[in-house]
Formats: C-alpha cells, structure tokens, sequence
C-alpha cells in the first residue's frame, strides 16, 4: 500500500486544514486560538513525523544500538512548541481583556461595535478586497 | 576580540538587557538601559557595516560549533545595512519616544522598555543569522513582543488589533515553519549556505517547490504583500505612536529581507525564474500600490492614510524584486533604507502631533501649522521625500526603480511608478491644505496647541537630514545596495 | 475542592512526587532526554496542582508573585551569563569549552547543565505566572462582565507575562 505508505502526511494536511478553517470561518476569538493552536500542531507532527526512522531506537548513545531517530526536529520542535505557548498565552490575555473592554469577544460583532475606528476603514478595505 | 567576534553582540547586547530591563522601577532607569544598549548595538553595526562590504561575508559560529551543525552569524552588505538601519532607527527613535511614552505608557514602563528591546533584538537577529530554523525563532520573539506593545496602545481598538495582527502574524509564522520543515526534510540542513548548495540538485522536486510557495506565502503576510495586509493599517494606527514609528521603519523590512535572502540566496535565482515569482510579485505590487493609494486618500486620519502608504510602497519594493535583476534588487533595497527614513519621520510628525492635540483626525488638524510650524514643515518635507522629489532619498530609490525598469524593458512599471507618485502628492497635499490653509476648529484647545519640545525635535529633524542627506550623497545606500544585489543574485550568501 | 478529603490525601502524596521528578529531568538532561523546559513545566505543573487544591493565596505564599518575576529574569539571565563566560574566556558565545580547559568533555556538560538549570527555572516560573494571572483574573472579569468599558483596564502584569514568555523563547533559540 504505497498510497498509505506516508500516512503521517495524511493526516497532518487534514489537521492543518481543519485548523486553518476554524481560524478563518470563527468569529470567537477562543476558538480562533484553538484553530491556530491545532494548524501549528499539525506543523509539529511534520516536523516529528519526518525525524523517525522506521526500527529505529530512541537517540541515546547507549550500546548495541547502531540505529536511531533524528533527534534535531524534536529539538526544533521543542522550541516551537515553546512559542506556541507564548503565542496561546499572548491571545488568550488579549481575549480576555477584550472581553473586559467590549463584553464579548465574538470578532464580527466587534467589527460592528467599533464604527468609528473600523467602519471608515472597512470602505476602503472591502473596494481592495472585491477587485 | 577582533571586529567579527562583536559581530553578534549587536543583538545580544539588547537580548541580554531585557530581563533586566524588566525589573527595573520607575521611568528613568529602564529608558536609559534601552537607550544605551541600543545604542551600542547601533556602534557595532556601525563598525562592522565597511568590513562586511569590504571583506564579504563575516561569519560567527555559536558555541564554536562549526556551520553547518551549529548556529551561524553570517553578515554581508545586504544584512549589514539592514542591520545598521535598524539599530540606527531604534537610537534615534528613542531620545524621542521618551516624553510620547511618558504620555501613551504611563506605568510600568520596566516590561514596556523590555519589549522594546526584545522586538528590535528579535529583528536584529533574523537580520544576522544564517540558519533558517533561527530566523523563525527570531520571528517569533520579535513578532511576539511586537503584540504587546500594539496592546499598549491607548484606545481600546489597540486590543483587537493587537489580536488580528496575531492571528495573522502566527499564522505567516507557521506557513514558514512549514516550508523549513519540507526543506529540511528534502536536504537535512538548516544552514542557509548548506541549503543553497544543496538545492540546485533538487530544483524538480514537488516538496521543494511547495516549500518555497510556503515561505512565499508566510513572509507575504509579515511583510502586509497588498491582499494580506488587512493587519496593518489597525496595529499601525492604534499601538503606541513610538511603537508605530519603529515598526513602520524596520518591522516590514525585515520581512522582505527574509524574502529576498530566501528567494535570491537560498533557492537561487534560476529557481525563482522557473516558478511563477515574477508574475506574481509584479501584479500584486502593481495592484497594491494603486490601491494602497486609493485608501490612503479615502482615510480621515493621519496614522491610518500613512498605514496605507506603507502598503502601498511595499508595492514598490516587490515592484523591484518582481524585475529579477541586479538593478531591480539594487532598487528595492535603497527603498528599503529610504522608506525607512522618511515613514520614521512622517510617523514621528505625527507621534509629536498626537502628543500635543490628542488626536490625528483630520478634523482636528485644521491650522495647525501655525502652532506648531516646525513639526509641520518637517511633516512637508518628509511629504516631499514620499512623493520622490529631487534632492530627496525618495527620489533616489524611484530613480532606480524606474531606471532597473527600464532596463528591464518594462514600461509598466515605469507607468505604475508615476501613478504611485501623483497619488503620493494628492494624500501628501491633503494634509498640508488643512494644516496650512483651513483655520482651526471652533472647539480646538488652544492652550495644547503649541510646538513639541527639543527632545522630540532634534531626533525628527535628524531624521528629515537623512532623508535630504541621502538624497545628494547616494554612497552609503545606492553603492552598498548594488554590492548587496550583486551578492544576492550572484553567490552563495 | 479544598474540602474533598480524597483529593488532598492524594495531591499531598503526589506533589512531593511531581517535583521530585521535575528536579530528575532537569539534572539528567544532559545525556538523557529532559532538560530544563520539560523539568519547568513539570516543575510548575506540581505548583499548579497544589494551587487547584490550596487556593491561590496558598500557592503565592510558597512562591509569592514577585519572587517568580525576579526568578523568571534570573534564569534567562544565568543562561546569558554563562553564555558570556564563554567569551571572557576567549571562547564564543555559548561555547563552554574554556570553563574547563582540562577536561573538555566535563566542560560541556556543566556548561549544559548550568544553562539548563537557567531555562528551568525561567520556564517553571513563567508557567506559574500565566497561571497566575488567568487565575488572578477571574473575579475581576464577572464584575464588569457585559459593561462595555470606554477605557481599557490597565492590568500591568499582563505585559509581564507576555515578556516572560519571550525570555523563554529566547533562552530556547539556542538550543536548535
């Protein structure tokens, strides 16, 4: 089954696009930040997925073992998953002091609710947008 | 230690300071930690600038891990001048945010100053580094700390486009990560030196070609490319008016540097022309500036028309890249310098406006002139460098663009340039009719109606001799620039 | 939960635990897999554990709020200055090799652990204080929930947290 063969990519396009759509189709902002949590995890699985080496041991210098996985994207990965908690964690203080500044935290009522700062602006950006 | 062992310490020195930064109390302190690290940063730059020019690449390896297993600094011409552009914008940009943040931040300006220095540190490194892995890193950091200052920003509106710009940015983050993570998994290398020899072999391979859409795609929504810069004009015009000053200068930029070492450097030029780069980057420049432009002339406040702008002449730098040429990338990188130079400037006219009225509507402007001339006339100056009159840097970079475009044979874009400009002098003009010509509102406060202090003019007006500066004397930029080119299109980086 | 006797017979007999195996990463992560960012999130984890069942003023008084911004700054700093020792001794940046120019294997493995030991105790307190400050928060939001404020609310430690975080992230660029 060649087609099965690299199922790690598999689901990891089917992760990426199941966050990049929640990213694009919520409007509330929590779930945004799960959306964009899960498309960066699917980016983390690539990254892992394609360090793994089919028999291979765990990469510890130890006897006996002549085989092991490459442990450079997990040390890539660790990093970036250090800054996706950031990431998480920068959203998730500004959701909660929008929620505090608006009473929700819902991004196209928001859009509505600031007619003075982004009614003007949406003109423009929607005549950009359209051609 | 010799030249090339402070090399890295120009971004090290600011890194180093912000932990400590953070912690320190009150007002004074915490400025002039950020403004002496800063500047230090400013001076090893400076100094290593002529040596990367003169000598070529310079190169650090961290830890002394030799390239390509360890992490390297690799300065050429190109990422020597951005490098000193940044540090230097940073420097001059400080002396005058001090009184602007005393009004904007008033507590806690420990953690504020940190993220300062964190944002320009994170830049400074994905100016410097030569792996690919660590730029994303650098990207983050800079990117990260770059929300939370937007977040400081007085209005309320500062909050939602703080989280746009991060949802946004992120998302152009992983896209690049993404693309590292299809190179690294076809090469098994990091080091940008390592990928570009190892990439011509590949130059067929399906991964190889998603990776660099990936990478094209992500650094198109750092750098505001016309239809993903929807992020822009909010942070712009809500965060801080020091924030908006330093971001407008350096934060695009860097960006594009990125795009440009990647595009030009790594996958090399022949790759680039056998994808669909040239097309792509020449219509969405050419569509974003016409109409970048046109919202700029529609917006009713300052910060917001000049957020426009800065799109629009992000137009002009793909514009260039888009010709594939020595001359054309020679081009895009004197705007690069230029644009950082006079949108400083003009953001910094309205940074000083903002402090003293409390507002940069245009309703509020009317005759503003005649109570505050100079920063006025520096706004008329900086206005005259937009638009690209001789004399000025604007003209420079133009000159070159169009000059790259002809010799490309592209009278298009010699067109789409001039449009550009006609529109530049129509949303310039705007405010220099009310400023000037209109008298003052009826509910105008009068009593805070009056010219800024000498801290915040003497930086402005250092900024405006740049601008004519580098107008007349073209050697700094305009030779440096085709040395970087030349090293861009030519060689390994 | 304070009250659930099950609970806090078992938090009692696992936190011990928890931390303990925090403290086994971190100092084994040299040539085994660990290392200060697992160890501090471990590390913080068991804190969290006991704040969910103590309450929050409990926890803060083992490690008040200003003791984990100090630490947080701390560790990163550690990290820098070892990093520095490298060039004052003629080395690079992060080179540990000069610290012990008789043995240089033993060099890089004290250099990795000191480092590490920065990253931990940055990345420990840096989770403690995102907690912190969601936690902290928590009344504050239902007291003003639905009332549109015309000024934001000023939360500084909002800012801090935000550059706790890159403090991390900074100590983690060099380790790729």
């Amino acid at each position: 089954m060649a087609f099965l063969g690299h199922y790690n990519y598999y689901i990891v396009v089917v992760l990426m696009m199941i966050g990049f759509y929640v990213v694009i189709a919520r409007g509330n902002m929590v779930k945004k930040i799960m959306g964009l949590n899960l498309f960066q995890t699917s980016a983390f699985i690539l990254f892992i997925s394609a360090g793994k080496i089919m028999g291979g041991s765990t990469p510890i210098l130890r006897d006996g073992v002549e085989v092991y996985s490459n442990p450079l994207p997990h040390v890539l990965i660790l990093t970036a998953i250090v800054v996706g908690v950031a990431t998480t964690a920068v959203g998730l203080a500004l959701s909660v002091r929008i929620n505090e500044a608006y009473g929700n935290i819902e991004d196209d009522l928001l859009s509505e609710e600031e007619p003075d700062d982004f009614a003007l602006t949406q003109e423009p950006s929607r005549d950009d947008d359209s051609s | 230690m010799t030249l090339i062992e402070w090399m890295p310490f120009s971004v090290l020195i600011p890194l180093i300071a912000a932990p400590v930064c953070a912690l320190l109390p009150g007002r004074v302190l915490p400025w002039t930690l950020t403004f002496v690290s800063v500047l230090a940063s400013a001076v090893i730059c400076a100094l290593v600038l002529p040596m990367a020019v003169g000598e070529g690449p310079l190169s650090y390896a961290f830890g002394n891990w030799p390239p390509p297993v360890g992490i390297e600094y690799r300065v050429d011409a190109v990422n020597a001048l951005l490098a000193l552009l940044i540090s230097a914008i940073a420097t001059i940009i400080l002396p005058w945010a001090r009184v602007s943040v005393n009004d904007e931040v008033p507590d806690r300006q420990g953690p504020f100053y940190a993220l300062f220095l964190l944002a320009m540190s994170g830049l400074m490194g994905i100016t410097l580094t030569g792996d690919v892995f660590n730029v994303f890193v650098f990207l983050e950091i800079s990117s990260l700390s770059t929300y939370a200052l937007i977040a400081h920003g007085k209005n309320r509106a500062a909050l939602l486009a703080s989280f746009r710009y991060l949802i946004m940015g992120t998302l152009g983050a992983t896209f690049y990560l993404i693309g590292v993570g299809f190179l690294y998994i076809q090469t098994g290398t990091l080091n940008m030196v390592d990928l570009a020899e190892r990439l011509p072999a590949l130059a067929d391979d399906r991964a190889i070609r998603t990776a660099f859409g990936f990478i094209i795609v992500g650094m198109g929504l750092k750098l505001a490319l016309f239809p993903l810069h929807r992020w822009l004009p909010g942070a712009y015009s809500n965060a801080p008016s020091m924030v908006t000053v330093f971001l407008a200068a350096t934060a695009t930029k860097v960006a594009v540097y990125v795009l440009l070492r990647l595009v030009f450097s790594v996958f090399g030029v022949e790759f680039a022309l056998a994808m669909p780069f040239e097309e792509i980057f020449f219509t969405l420049g050419a569509v974003g500036i016409f109409f970048a432009s046109l919202s700029a002339i529609k917006q009713t406040s300052l910060k917001r028309m000049l957020a426009y702008s800065s799109v629009s002449q992000i137009g002009y730098i793909a514009l260039a890249i888009s010709l594939i040429s020595t001359a054309g990338l020679s081009a895009g990188l004197v705007h690069i310098f230029n644009h950082a130079l006079m949108k400083g400037a003009l953001f910094m006219c309205v940074g000083a406006i903002v402090y003293r009225i409390g507002s940069d509507r245009f309703a509020d402007l009317g005759g503003l002139a005649k109570q505050m001339p100079l920063t006025m006339l520096a706004f008329v100056l900086a206005g005259l460098s937009m638009i690209g009159v001789p004399l000025t840097a604007g003209f420079i970079s133009k000159w070159a663009l169009i000059s790259a475009a002809i010799e490309a044979g592209n009278g298009y874009a010699v067109g789409i340039v001039l449009i550009g400009s006609l529109m530049a002098v129509i949303y310039i003009w705007r405010v220099v009719e009310i400023a000037y010509l209109q008298p003052a509102p009826d509910n105008a406060d009068m009593s805070r109606r009056r010219e800024v202090g000498l801290s915040m003019l003497i930086p402005l007006w250092i900024l405006i001799a740049a601008n004519f500066y580098f107008g007349i004397d073209t050697r700094l930029t305009l030779d440096i620039a085709t040395r970087g080119a030349e090293v861009l299109m030519g060689m390994t980086p | 939960m304070r009250n659930n006797g099950i609970l806090r017979i078992v938090a009692r007999f696992l936190i011990p635990l928890i931390l303990l195996f925090a403290l086994y990463i971190q100092f084994h992560g040299e040539y085994s897999p660990g290392g200060g960012f697992q160890a501090g999130v471990v590390f913080a984890a068991g804190w969290i554990l006991f704040v969910l069942i103590y309450g929050l003023e409990a926890g803060l008084k083992v490690i008040p709020q200003r003791a984990m911004v100090v630490v947080m700054a701390c560790g990163a700093l550690l990290y820098a200055f070892i990093g520095l020792l490298g060039v004052l001794l003629g080395g690079h940046f992060l080179d540990f090799a000069p610290l012990l120019p008789s043995a240089p294997k033993g060099a890089q493995q004290a250099g990795i652990i000191l480092v590490e030991f920065g990253v931990g105790m940055t990345v420990a307190t840096v989770v403690m204080l995102i907690f912190t400050m969601f936690a902290g928060r928590k009344s504050q939001i239902h007291l003003i929930d639905g009332i549109p404020d015309s000024e934001p609310v000023t939360y500084p430690e909002m800012n801090q947290d935000n550059s706790a975080n890159q403090s991390t992230d900074t100590a983690a660029e060099t380790r790729d």
